[in-house]
């Protein structure tokens, strides 16, 4: 039981990561759908750098500069050149997923070492608790050290109310004097970091390998999430653990003979974010204060 | 810094040269890639775009790689017209698969005058069926069609990965998740060409797609329901004007791509695979979105534009075998070509003005005559 | 400079006896400032210290004059009005004086010193604080974050919501700084808008139109919050064209007509009335509307057409009656913004009411009808805005044309579109109203305004319809096409159709109506035969004052 619950948490870290960078990116009013393909250039850079250096350390900062500037190259169309943000996301996961395994093909049956565990003294020695919550490698962490960010962030500082800001109605900032863009660029910046670390988990700690498409679908299981937690940072936490605990589940179900098919637990993640997006809709107040009003809208100062 | 000045009229070259400069654009583009990263550029380009049309029967296998894209594509046209986004075509597709499968499966014995309408009937009922789920949403509730035609796709996925793992599956599959084989009536046969015989896999579904890209032109540009699609797309409330309905509308134009997706994937098995499997396409949905906009969102063109991306499909295979590749590389060509068309739709609509920092200002005016 | 000033001063205090008369003379379009300053009414308080003095300001705009050597004076904790119809230049002046834009020529003297206001920002820090009409608030969050963003970064947001709440309780404001926006109603919202102004200590607060979204409770309210800050101080520049508020709230008013100062009075002294006559000028009907008509039949029956705000900055409707007659011109006349959209949008069936029994063709209940249907019964309707409205930019002529046609015979057979008949129709509407099109494929983007106005106009004409309801016909179009389009309708309803014109312009509602009603705040006066009808009762009732209304309304 504490084994699976410890698989629950390892798989929900890329979630995490994703989603909360992603999250910022939303609350920003961008729509970048290119999380995949950002997870995909920050795994084969982490892997890359791990395996030429033999420093998982060095590929986990590389895995986050890679996803960065993959989502600058969005920046510069979506924001820059104001094209379309929904084909602009999906040009990008195409085109990550097609560098990755570019890059990727020399890489491919070569092993790493990955990150270690790190054992908080004391905290560690508690027991099952202690190995539930304070064996991880450094990620672990960090993930739940970058939610806790996002939220004070977004929550508690003038830089996340400008964000917000931004998000709600762009053109009321740009009239108190705010660089829409500029903000936005940051943002999407950042969100490219996080799927950049949340790519590079995979390589470095699940499965210390690089395969092509290594991500199956994660990226778009985190932008499911973003909208499932309504976009707040701490129910991503929770709901990462949730749909990371639906994947496990369907393997421990398998195991033990369930009678439900596995494929039906796994819709439940999407199901469950069309039920939100319901939710969303119809409920004007509900929306207004959960789903940033210029989310996927165009902005240029010009009009 | 990065302005942009709308334009008021938009010159016609430009609009027809878009497409040709995004190709070049993007050979360029992947060439210093695949440069930078020590593969011999020319080398790459060959095995990509020649290598897999250097033999007539490979020109047959090109059109049947199109068939699905230009299908799809047809459909998606008019909601990208009409300015609602279906993302979830890959969905439909697999429902539509699913459908005609189960005519395929439930009535083997129906002859091949009967079975064949109905599988494509009932192909368009599961795409349009699949479809209708954004567009009853979105009407009703004003949901995000993005967002929920785009999880959808996962669901459907998921869908067909239960139905031939589980209650569909063949019995004598030894395990495999794979349906019974189709009987030759739900199987669509090969062209055989006077004089030539079989030209490489070429069947009489990449006629259908032909003929359904020649109607979906006419309909959106000669016919009253296609002219709804623009106004509603470029002027939703001079549509209201009109006296148009948005809900129609929408409803229409997700119904359309929807039952085209259905369709395309009833073609994709029937011609192509011959029983119903887990992957029955290759991100075909998702592709077709790449095509509809090389095509600007023209029904006729979508079938150049369908073959140009065919090809670039084919090319992952090809580079596969020579170069030792992952065929997803392909997606380097697709996603910059993407990348360049939709920049392509700014440097329409605007007069793109780069500054850079101090006062070095560069002027960029494509098209500017 | 200062002295000058008094002086004028007491010339118009000389002069007062003869107002009136200063008035109805007082439209010239070619004034020198020296005549201007013996014309000029000047009314002041005495004792004040004067904050802020603009004199000779001048504004243009390609060859039209916004500001046409306005002068203009506030005190220190005056409420002061800045009166007069749409395009009379109040906005023009007050976005100069915020620094959104440089007048031409004129000093603007800020506490006697001369200053250049270079943008918003500047006229912050002097102490100016502007609250427009359609504010825009950050819906999703709260209020006092809402402040926050508008000053500079330092203060805490906890400083800043007691901040907030000790001011609220001063001015009676009752604005709580931990509620979310989108749960206000829209005249707290407005007040929420006040408070960042306020918050910025400036001396002068202008705001643009603040009741045009307020229920008549809120507009109280909002007037003892700024009479509070008048007491404490305050200066305030308030624009509007509601007669009997200016009256309640300021104590001197300043009235524009076409660019031009036509005065500054006392309010006090003043009544409705009199503002009503220096607001509107005096119109003098044109030939071709003397031609009354007989007493037609009644074509389009509106019977008390109700409709709620569709929007936050919406006007709703109230009990809207009308009947447009055969042969006539009823124009709705009536400042921007009191209904004109909504009625617009109601009467082309975008909007429609639930109940039955609300509009009639022909004694035929069309309540239910789209667009389609009404324009199949014999109704042409050309909206206000072209673009993207009449007509779709980025299409060509022909199927701009289709846009109003689909429905009727010919156009469309069996779902196909007649391409031939098509563009035949287009190019019929094309000569025979004078478009000119840089080419026959031109995308209506293309065309001028007053070319594409012809048009969508032409289009409706063409089909000879029984009744044609226009909104703003010639609105940003050049003279010689305007002058065509009325000619036009005039053709129109002499051949025996009604004509239904909502319009802002007076002096093209009295160049061509026949019977005259105005709009004011979702309600419809009764219509008036527009022959010894005067602009003063117009310029009344387009002011909302009670006195306009007479025993027949």
């Amino acid at each position: 039981m504490e084994q699976l619950i410890l698989t629950v948490i390892l798989t929900s870290v890329p979630l995490i990561f994703a989603a909360s960078g992603e999250l910022i990116a939303e609350r920003s009013g961008v729509l970048n759908l290119g999380v995949e393909g950002m997870m995909l250039m920050g795994a084969v850079s982490a892997f890359a750098i791990a395996m030429g250096t033999g420093s998982p350390i060095l590929g986990m900062f590389a895995g986050a500069f890679a996803g960065a500037l993959t989502a600058g190259i969005f920046a510069f169309f979506a924001l820059g050149l104001a094209t379309n943000q929904v084909a602009t996301g999906l040009a990008l996961t195409i085109f990550g997923t097609g560098l990755s395994g570019l890059i990727g093909a020399p890489l491919v049956g070569h092993a790493i070492d990955g990150l270690p565990q790190i054992h908080i003294p004391l905290l560690a020695d508690i027991p099952i608790l202690g190995m539930l919550l304070f064996q991880h490698d450094i990620m672990v962490y960090l993930a739940v050290i970058m939610v806790g960010l996002c939220a004070w962030v977004l929550n508690a500082t003038r830089v996340g109310l400008i964000i917000r800001a931004v998000g709600d109605n762009h053109d009321s900032a740009h009239a108190l004097g705010y660089s829409v863009l500029g903000v936005r660029l940051l943002a999407v910046m950042f969100g490219g970091m996080m799927a950049g670390l949340g790519g590079a988990y995979l390589p470095l700690v699940l499965t210390p390998h690089w395969a092509e498409g290594m991500t199956a679908g994660r990226g778009w299981i985190a932008l499911a999430l973003v909208v499932f937690a309504s976009w707040r940072p701490w129910r991503v936490l929770g709901g990462a653990l949730v749909f990371g605990g639906i994947t496990i589940m369907q393997l421990a179900g398998q195991a033990r003979g369930w009678t439900i098919p596995s494929q039906f637990l796994s819709m439940l993640p999407y199901l469950a974010t069309i039920i939100v997006l319901v939710l969303i809709a119809r409920n004007r107040e509900f929306a207004l204060a959960n789903s940033p009003a210029c989310l996927g809208r165009i902005f240029h100062a010009g009009k | 810094m990065i302005s942009l000045i709308p334009r008021k009229d938009i010159p016609l070259a430009l609009t027809v040269m878009t497409p040709i400069i995004a190709i070049a654009l993007t050979l360029i583009v992947g060439a210093i890639i695949f440069a930078t990263l020590g593969y011999d550029p020319l080398r790459a380009l060959y095995q990509f775009f020649i290598a897999p049309v250097s033999r007539p029967d490979q020109i047959g296998d090109l059109f049947v790689k199109a068939c699905p894209l230009i299908i799809i594509a047809s459909g998606l046209v008019f909601c990208y017209r009409a300015n609602v986004w279906n993302i979830g075509a890959e969905g439909q597709l697999i429902l539509g698969a699913v459908f005609a499968g189960y005519v395929a499966l439930t009535f083997p014995g129906l002859p091949g005058w009967a079975m064949m309408p109905l599988m494509v009937i009932a192909g368009m009922i599961g795409g349009l069926l699949w479809a209708m789920i954004p567009a009853l949403l979105k009407t009703r509730f004003n949901t995000n069609e993005i967002l929920v035609s785009l999880m959808l796709t996962y669901v459907a996925a998921l869908l067909i990965d239960w139905i031939v793992r589980g209650p569909w599956r063949d019995p004598m599959s030894f395990g495999f998740p794979l349906t019974k084989m189709y009987e030759d009536a739900a199987l669509i046969s090969r062209i055989e060409l006077p004089g030539i015989g079989y030209l490489g896999q070429l069947h009489w579904g990449v006629v259908g797609a032909l003929l359904l890209a020649v109607g979906a032109w006419f309909v959106l540009s000669r016919m009253l329901v296609g002219f709804q699609v623009k106004v509603m797309g470029a002027a939703p409330r001079a549509g209201r004007f009109a006296g148009f309905s948005p809900s129609f509308v929408t409803v229409m134009v997700l119904g359309i791509s929807g039952a085209a997706a259905g369709v395309a994937g009833m073609v994709e098995v029937s011609a192509n695979i011959g029983q119903l499997q887990p992957d029955i396409s290759f991100g075909y949905g998702f592709t077709a979105i790449i095509v509809a906009f090389l095509a600007r969102l023209n029904p006729l063109a979508v079938i150049g534009a369908g073959l140009v991306v065919a090809l670039a499909e084919l090319g992952g295979d090809s580079a596969q075998i020579a170069l030792g590749m992952p065929k997803v590389v392909t997606g380097v060509f697709k996603g910059i070509l993407l990348f360049m068309l939709l920049a392509g739709e700014t440097f329409n609509r605007f007069h793109v003005e780069i500054r850079l920092p101090k006062s070095a200002a560069t002027k960029v005016s494509a098209g500017q005559n | 400079m200062l002295l000058f000033f008094f002086e004028q001063v007491q010339t118009a205090a000389a002069l007062r006896p003869h107002l009136s008369e200063a008035f109805m003379t007082a439209r010239p379009r070619t004034k020198t400032s020296t005549n201007s300053a013996k014309k000029a009414v000047v009314a002041a308080p005495t004792h004040q210290t004067l904050l802020l003095n603009a004199s000779g300001i001048v504004k243009r705009f390609g060859n039209f004059t916004a500001n046409d050597d306005v002068s203009f004076s506030i005190y220190e904790g005056e409420i002061h009005a800045l009166l007069g119809e749409n395009g009379a230049g109040k906005s023009t002046f007050v976005k100069m004086v915020y620094g959104l834009m440089q007048p031409d020529s004129g000093v603007l003297e800020w506490r006697g010193q001369p200053v250049t206001i270079t943008g918003p920002q500047h006229a912050r820090d002097m102490g100016i604080g502007m609250v427009f009409q359609h504010f825009s608030l950050f819906q999703a969050l709260t209020v006092a974050e809402n402040i926050q963003l508008a000053l500079p970064a330092g203060e805490s947001l906890s400083g800043l919501s007691d901040r907030v709440r000790r001011m609220s309780a001063e001015y009676g404001i009752g604005v709580d700084p931990d509620a979310r926006v989108h749960n206000l109603s829209v005249g707290q919202q407005q007040r929420v808008e006040i408070m960042r102004c306020l918050l910025q200590n400036p001396s002068l607060l202008i705001m643009d139109e603040p009741t045009s979204v307020l229920t008549p409770q809120e507009t109280d309210q909002l007037f003892d919050v700024l009479r509070r800050f008048s007491d404490s101080g305050v200066a305030i520049l308030f624009i509007s064209h509601k007669l009997d508020e200016i009256r309640a709230l300021t104590s001197r008013a300043t009235v524009l007509r076409r660019g031009i100062n036509v005065g500054t009075v006392d309010t006090d002294t003043r009544s409705a009335r009199q503002l009503a006559e220096m607001m509107v000028g005096e119109m003098v009907g044109d030939v071709a509307r003397n031609t009354a008509p007989s007493d037609g039949d009644v074509l389009l029956e509106i019977s008390h057409l109700s409709r709620p705000r569709p929007t936050q900055f919406a006007t709703p409707l109230r009990k809207i009656s009308l009947q447009a007659r055969q042969g006539e011109i009823l124009a709705i006349a009536g400042i921007a913004g009191n209904g004109q959209d909504e009625l617009m949008e109601a009467m082309i069936g975008e909007w429609r009411a639930e109940s039955d029994g609300i509009i009639f063709l022909k004694g035929l209940d069309i309540t239910h009808a789209g667009p389609a249907v009404r324009r199949n019964a014999g109704i042409g309707f050309v909206p206000e805005e072209r673009n993207g409205h009449a007509a779709v930019p980025t299409m060509s002529l022909a199927e701009n044309n289709l846009l109003t046609s689909h429905s009727l015979d010919g156009a469309v057979k069996n779902g196909v579109i007649d391409d031939d008949a098509m563009r035949q129709a287009a190019a019929d509407v094309a000569t025979a109203f004078d478009v000119r099109l840089p080419n026959e494929n031109s995308l209506a983007s293309a065309l001028s305004g007053g070319n594409l106005q012809k048009f969508v106009v032409g289009r409706e004409i063409a089909k000879s319809p029984e009744v044609l309801i226009v909104s703003q016909p010639t609105w940003g179009v050049d003279v010689g096409a305007a002058m065509f389009i009325r000619s036009a309708m005039l053709e129109l309803a002499a051949k025996g159709s009604a004509v239904v014109m909502i319009s802002q312009d007076l002096e093209e509602v009295f160049m061509i109506a026949h019977r005259i009603a105005v709009l004011y705040d979702g309600h419809l006066s009764a219509a008036m035969d527009a022959t010894g009808l005067t602009a003063e009762k117009v310029g009344l009732l387009m002011g909302g004052s009670a006195a306009g209304k007479g025993p027949d309304a």
